[in-house]
């Protein structure tokens, strides 16, 4: 492959059918303040798929997923969901829509128990599944059926990165975002969370776009990823052609040593 | 000789476990042993003249006073480092990773007992006095107290929502006491609105400020709110004082009606409580309903914010003081949950201002200065925010505190004739907050009550469960 041949098509295997992308984003602008974040970016992610979106710091992943959620709000460009547009609606309504994030940094609620936060994933549809859902978490997550009683704050980093992704998982969202559940963990546990996300997206077909600065991991699990430099989509492709990608390789893979 | 002061035993109790509490006595008593030789040819004798003679007065009272005092302060050094190394040596739930002991906190315990006790003593409360002082007329320094602090419990537990619960740091919620007192002085003078019409119309109108307010912070936190609020409740006030048309200006309203037993007015005459009943006239019947009906608006406040921390609302509160961003995330509209929050706290904010009028009988924009704001706040800071009983002792402490002062007489006999001790009541409160802030940053009830407990406990020690194999 030639250099000027890094640009991959577009196209996954799944946007060339005719069916629409669940989540499309088309030339998004954020700026914080003056300074522009995200330079008009382009981007689907498909019902059934896991999407990765790799970069350096600062190249404004968090921003994008952010915007997605409606904070910061884009300036210029339009985000669809399911066919409708949510560019300017309120964050909490976005959440109601059938997508639920886990927000940089976990955010659990450090002084209610394991339990209350599940509740608190569970509110915006009414609990009305909520003792069944619990039951779900809890075998997806056996280790937080032990700490249900147990504040938030007192359980370690990979535990609340597992509470973070099922107090998501509680709202029965369609589409999970993921802001690098990685972040700060033993990568025994990070392969453990990699696997229980693939698990969500191929038992319960559970779309998934996940945000991650361990572009292996993320990039062997995903069907598709986006590489992100200063606020704009580089390259794209399925997950095995970015891995193969040597520039890809060269800038996040073997530590920009080439 | 050291007669062990009464404040001893009440120290011992507060000793953790780990305390042993013979040799602690021993070694105050030794200590007390120690000051009594130390005062006998220090204190035991004065020599006063007279004429020209040269007489020795014995002063062994003060010296026991003096022995006592040793002596609980030893005791007291004995429980403070005791319960520091009780403290280090328990490793802090905050910092465990392995499984917390699910079992009830010695807290949890103590309040299944005490929370009956202390609703019990409540409500007992113009009883026990009365048998005490022998008389209605004996007991009434003792209920107007108890009215007095219950106000407070009651204010505090209002603000307990705002501050406690969401997280909204409130300086200004005397506004809403102010807005409820005014609500029901205004309205039973000019149209003859009896209480228990008012009741309910104060606490509508103090919600509805509390909306008022709440829009123009909703993007505010900390400090920033801080200072909006505490410009709030002087606008309040400043109105009040200037509106001279509607309010009467500094001079307040007076004359508004008193309250009725549910239309049969507390008067001498034949259509009266005490005729109606009869019972022989005293104006005491009136403080003591006075009493119960404030007690029945704090524990309406307590009951629904209990109720209110178990429901949706509740629990959105808790997890907007938490984090406000994941809330939002979480589909949460923190906008309705902030109005919300301010607008109930508000309302029990103006159930107690009218009830401040109705007992009062005259409301002045006095009242309603920063002052009252910042002992609100204090209560609920103190008492550990969030936390009901907390806020409840704190009350008690902050509001009966100064009036045990009044009380503590023998100190005269140390400090001389001239020693008031009233006169050192802020000194001591600035110590004592010191000191919480010392050893109880986060009040004096710092544990945060689980609204949900789940019934199976399942006690899975922590070295059964490894990292990384779920």
């Amino acid at each position: 492959m030639t250099a000027a041949g890094a640009n991959i098509p577009m196209q996954s295997p799944q946007a060339a059918s005719s069916r629409q992308p669940l989540l499309s984003v088309r030339g998004i602008k954020t700026y914080y303040g003056n300074i522009i974040a995200l330079k008009g970016v382009d981007m689907d992610v498909n019902e059934g798929e896991i999407v990765t979106l790799i970069g350096a710091n600062g190249a404004g992943k968090s921003t994008l997923m952010m915007t997605i959620f409606g904070n910061p709000r884009a300036r210029e460009g339009t985000i669809t969901y399911g066919g409708r547009d949510i560019t300017k609606m309120p964050t909490h309504e976005i959440a109601r829509l059938s997508i639920a994030q886990s927000p940089e940094g976990r955010r659990i609620f450090p002084r209610m128990t394991v339990f209350e936060n599940l509740q608190m994933g569970a509110s915006m549809n009414g609990m009305a599944h909520f003792d069944h859902d619990l039951e779900r978490v809890c075998t997806l997550f056996p280790r937080l059926k032990e700490r249900l009683q147990q504040r938030g704050g007192t359980l370690s980093g990979g535990e609340q990165q597992m509470l973070a992704i099922a107090r998501a998982l509680m709202s029965r969202p369609k589409l999970l975002l993921l802001d690098e559940p990685s972040l700060g963990l033993a990568p025994l546990i990070v392969k453990q969370i990699f696997e229980i996300i693939k698990e969500l997206n191929e038992k319960d077909g559970m779309t998934v776009f996940l945000v991650e600065q361990n572009a292996y991991h993320a990039l062997k699990l995903a069907h598709r990823g986006y590489v992100m430099v200063t606020g704009n989509i580089t390259m794209s492709g399925t997950g095995k052609e970015l891995l193969e990608n040597p520039q890809v390789r060269a800038a996040y893979l073997e530590g920009g040593s080439h | 000789m050291t007669a062990p002061s009464i404040t001893t035993t009440a120290q011992t109790q507060t000793v953790s476990r780990s305390f042993d509490l013979a040799a602690a006595f021993k070694d105050a008593a030794k200590t007390a042993l120690i000051m009594l030789g130390l005062s006998i040819p220090i204190l035991a004798y004065k020599t006063d003249q007279s004429g020209a003679d040269l007489f020795l007065t014995p002063r062994w009272g003060l010296v026991a006073i003096v022995c006592a005092i040793v002596f609980g302060l030893r005791l007291l050094i004995h429980a403070f480092t005791a319960s520091r190394s009780y403290a280090r040596a328990t490793p802090s739930p905050r910092q465990a990773t392995e499984l917390v002991d699910a079992s009830p906190s010695a807290f949890q315990k103590a309040s299944r007992f005490g929370i009956p006790f202390f609703l019990g003593v409540a409500l007992a409360f113009p009883f026990l006095v009365y048998l005490i002082q022998g008389g209605l007329t004996e007991s009434r320094y003792w209920v107007d107290l108890g009215i007095l602090i219950l106000t407070y419990v009651m204010l505090g537990w209002g603000l307990n929502i705002v501050v406690g619960l969401a997280g909204l740091l409130d300086l200004g919620y005397v506004a809403f006491y102010a807005v409820g007192a005014y609500t029901y002085a205004l309205l039973s003078t000019t149209f003859g609105l009896s209480f228990w019409i008012c009741l309910p119309l104060a606490g509508i109108l103090a919600a509805f400020w509390g909306m008022i307010l709440g829009f123009p912070v909703l993007r505010l936190r900390g400090d920033y709110l801080a200072i909006v609020t505490l410009a709030f409740g002087e606008i309040i006030r400043l109105v009040l004082i200037n509106w001279v048309d509607l309010t009467n200006g500094g001079a307040g309203i007076s004359s508004i009606p008193r309250a009725t037993f549910f239309g049969i007015p507390f008067t001498a005459g034949e259509d009266g409580f005490a005729a109606t009943f009869g019972l022989e006239f005293n104006g005491m019947h009136r403080m003591i309903f006075f009493y119960y009906l404030i007690l029945a608006l704090a524990l309406l406040t307590n009951f629904v914010t209990m109720r209110l921390r178990k429901l949706p609302v509740g629990r959105a509160w808790e997890a907007l003081r938490e984090d406000e961003i994941a809330c939002r995330s979480l589909g949460i509209n923190t906008t309705n949950t902030k109005l919300t929050a301010f607008s109930i706290g508000a309302m029990f904010g103006g159930f107690a201002g009218s009830f401040f009028a109705v007992r009062q009988g005259f409301v002045s924009p006095e009242s309603f200065n920063f002052l009252e704001s910042a002992i609100i706040l204090a209560i609920v800071v103190l008492g550990g925010m969030g936390s009901q009983i907390g806020v409840a002792i704190a009350a008690i402490v902050l509001v009966g505190g100064p009036e045990i002062l009044r009380n503590l007489t023998f100190l005269q006999a140390i400090f001389g004739s001239g020693f008031d001790p009233n006169e050192y009541r802020l000194l001591l409160f600035g110590v004592g907050m010191v000191a919480m802030m010392v050893w109880r940053p986060r009040g004096l009830i710092s544990e945060r009550e689980p609204s949900v407990i789940l019934k199976e406990r399942k006690a899975i020690s922590g070295s059964l469960v490894k990292e990384g194999h779920g």
